[in-house]
């Protein structure tokens, strides 16, 4: 039976992780180990489509890709011997070396959980810029093909093929062991990683930009990643907080958007388009991080989960979201979080307290250039009746704006303001 | 993009599957779901203990199963993936456990497309980034 080459990639996607922690298990080195499982790659994208899909692709890929390795070493060692030739001359002493391909483990499945942990670890290493994480996590762990992240990133090939040999060559360079991080690193480490997962997520969520087919599938991609930290790491309670979030923000996938691509506010979003299986997934995984402990990713999610089980706008237990929000703010604490404790509390507490809450803010430098802290001003002017300010706001927020559905809503509201 | 599987037995042996067979189907759940890909599946009865309701020629009908004319429906499993590949690809895991295991079972399996986020998707090049 032949296949085609989305069915190998397929086959790749199941199974690239697990090569690569393997091999990097065998070989103690991240990078060769992730060439090698390439070069395999390679191979079965030639042979397979000719021969069919091997009845066990797994160890027709381990088995392909220790060939390749042993080849390359008796290479290596071939011209380790024209080399040898002249040391002789020098020295009588040599030694005969020994394939050390030729007793590797054949069984995957040992210490696979293990395996996968330390590739994570390694993928998402803090030494490598947080483009190169990301890229290496979608490829080794997402089995994502270049040409894959390069279109759901909206960039080229080449680009994201410099940042991962860019990412090869400092693992080189600083000669990491493939390893899980000491006891004392794990939380902060963990953390890296949950954060890298997170920025692949927001890629997908907040775009709207380009081919927007790809960018749920971003989110998607994240999703699965996070569903398999949760797995790995089943103690840990923001693997589960994060995997909650997304959860339930990837249940808003089809209703935040219009149908001419047009962004849709929350408060105006259809909510029979929620995904009702992604909203328990996530209220699920919620309780599990709430349990073990919590952190900012699970008190975001608990947030998203007052959104997402509230009929409406004002059926929202906004005094929760304040609270939480206030939590966030103490263990979290940025701007933006006290910009959406603002608009919580003014929902709350109303407008007036929102918007001097949202005052604060005013000086903040970081949020100079940032939309939604006019957007949030003009709406709690507009409640309070001034409407001028509010609607000079509303402008000052479609300015601020590089999105163009973006810029339309907060014109359009700007608008209606004009209109009463 | 999510796919439902529906999988369908043509012809069943007269033993029952082994335990192997069901360790086998067991490990490999786990594997869908660490990977993040599988996020439900369930088993079904024969249609003897179901139902079918049917509306025909404006008539509405009832009949208890079994639903002789057709093949029974064993499982189903609900897929999270890339792309249409994986969900046949981990479909195929799941029948060549059958062929290893149950020798003489056989059956087919409907990957099949659920609608998702993606199918909603405005055409490219409208509402976005000038």
């Amino acid at each position: 039976m032949t296949a085609t080459s989305a069915a190998v990639e397929a086959v790749w996607r199941i199974e690239s992780g697990r090569l690569v922690a393997a091999l990097a298990r065998i070989t103690e080195d991240f990078v060769a180990a992730e060439d090698l499982a390439q070069d395999a790659l390679e191979i079965a994208l030639k042979q397979w489509p000719r021969d069919g899909i091997p009845d066990h692709p797994a160890s027709w890929l381990m088995a392909t890709a220790k060939h390749v390795a042993a080849d390359q070493y008796r290479r290596q060692v071939n011209l380790n011997r024209k080399l040898a030739i002249i040391a002789r001359q020098q020295s009588t002493t040599g030694s005969a070396e020994s394939d050390p391909m030729a007793d590797v483990d054949e069984n995957l499945d040992v210490a696979v959980q293990d395996d996968l942990l330390r590739l994570i670890f390694t993928a998402c290493h803090p030494i490598l810029s947080i483009d190169s994480q990301v890229a290496l996590t979608l490829r080794t762990l997402g089995g994502l093909q270049t040409k894959e992240i390069a279109r759901a990133f909206l960039t080229s090939e080449a680009t994201i093929g410099q940042r991962i040999s860019r990412a090869k060559r400092t693992l080189t360079g600083m000669g990491l062991r493939f390893e899980l991080p000491p006891a004392e690193d794990l939380p902060a480490r963990l953390n890296a990683v949950l954060g890298v997962v997170y920025l692949v997520f927001n890629e997908g969520y907040s775009a709207t930009s380009g081919d927007h087919w790809t960018r749920p599938a971003l989110c998607q991609d994240a999703l699965r990643l996070g569903r398999m930290l949760a797995a790995l790491q089943p103690e840990q309670p923001e693997a589960h907080g994060l995997l909650a979030l997304m959860e339930l923000q990837a249940s808003r996938l089809a209703a935040r958007t219009g149908t001419a691509g047009e962004p849709v506010l929350l408060a105006d979003q259809d909510h029979r388009r929620w995904d009702q299986l992604l909203i328990r997934r996530g209220l699920a995984s919620l309780h599990r991080a709430e349990e073990l402990g919590g952190g900012p990713y699970t008190v975001q999610a608990a947030i998203a989960a007052c959104h997402a089980t509230a009929k409406s706008v004002e059926d929202t237990d906004w005094r929760r979201v304040a609270a939480l929000y206030t939590v966030l703010a103490h263990i979290a604490p940025s701007p933006v979080v006290h910009l959406n404790r603002a608009v919580a509390v003014g929902m709350a507490e109303g407008p007036e307290r929102g918007l001097q809450l949202a005052d604060q803010l005013q000086d903040e430098p970081s949020l100079a250039g940032y939309p939604q802290l006019p957007a949030v001003r003009a709406t709690f002017l507009q409640q309070l009746g001034h409407l001028e300010q509010a609607r000079a706001e509303f402008e000052r927020a479609a300015a601020r704006t590089d999105n163009a559905g973006e810029r339309r809503l907060y014109l359009e509201q700007a608008q209606s303001i004009g209109q009463v | 993009m999510r796919y439902l599987i529906l999988l369908k037995a043509t012809s069943t042996p007269t033993s029952p599957p082994s335990p192997e067979l069901m360790a086998a189907i067991a490990a490999l759940g786990e594997d869908a779901k660490s990977a993040g890909v599988l996020l439900d599946t369930q088993g079904l009865h024969p249609s003897s203990a179901g139902s079918r309701v049917r509306l025909a020629q404006g008539q509405l009908t009832a009949a208890d199963g079994p639903f002789t004319e057709s093949k029974e429906l064993i499982s189903y499993a609900l897929y999270d993936v890339r792309s249409k590949e994986d969900a046949v690809e981990w479909t195929n895991r799941f029948l060549k456990l059958h062929r290893d295991l149950w020798p003489g079972w056989e059956g087919e399996a409907d990957v099949l497309k659920v609608f998702g986020p993606e199918d909603f998707a405005p055409p490219a090049n409208e509402g976005g980034t000038a």
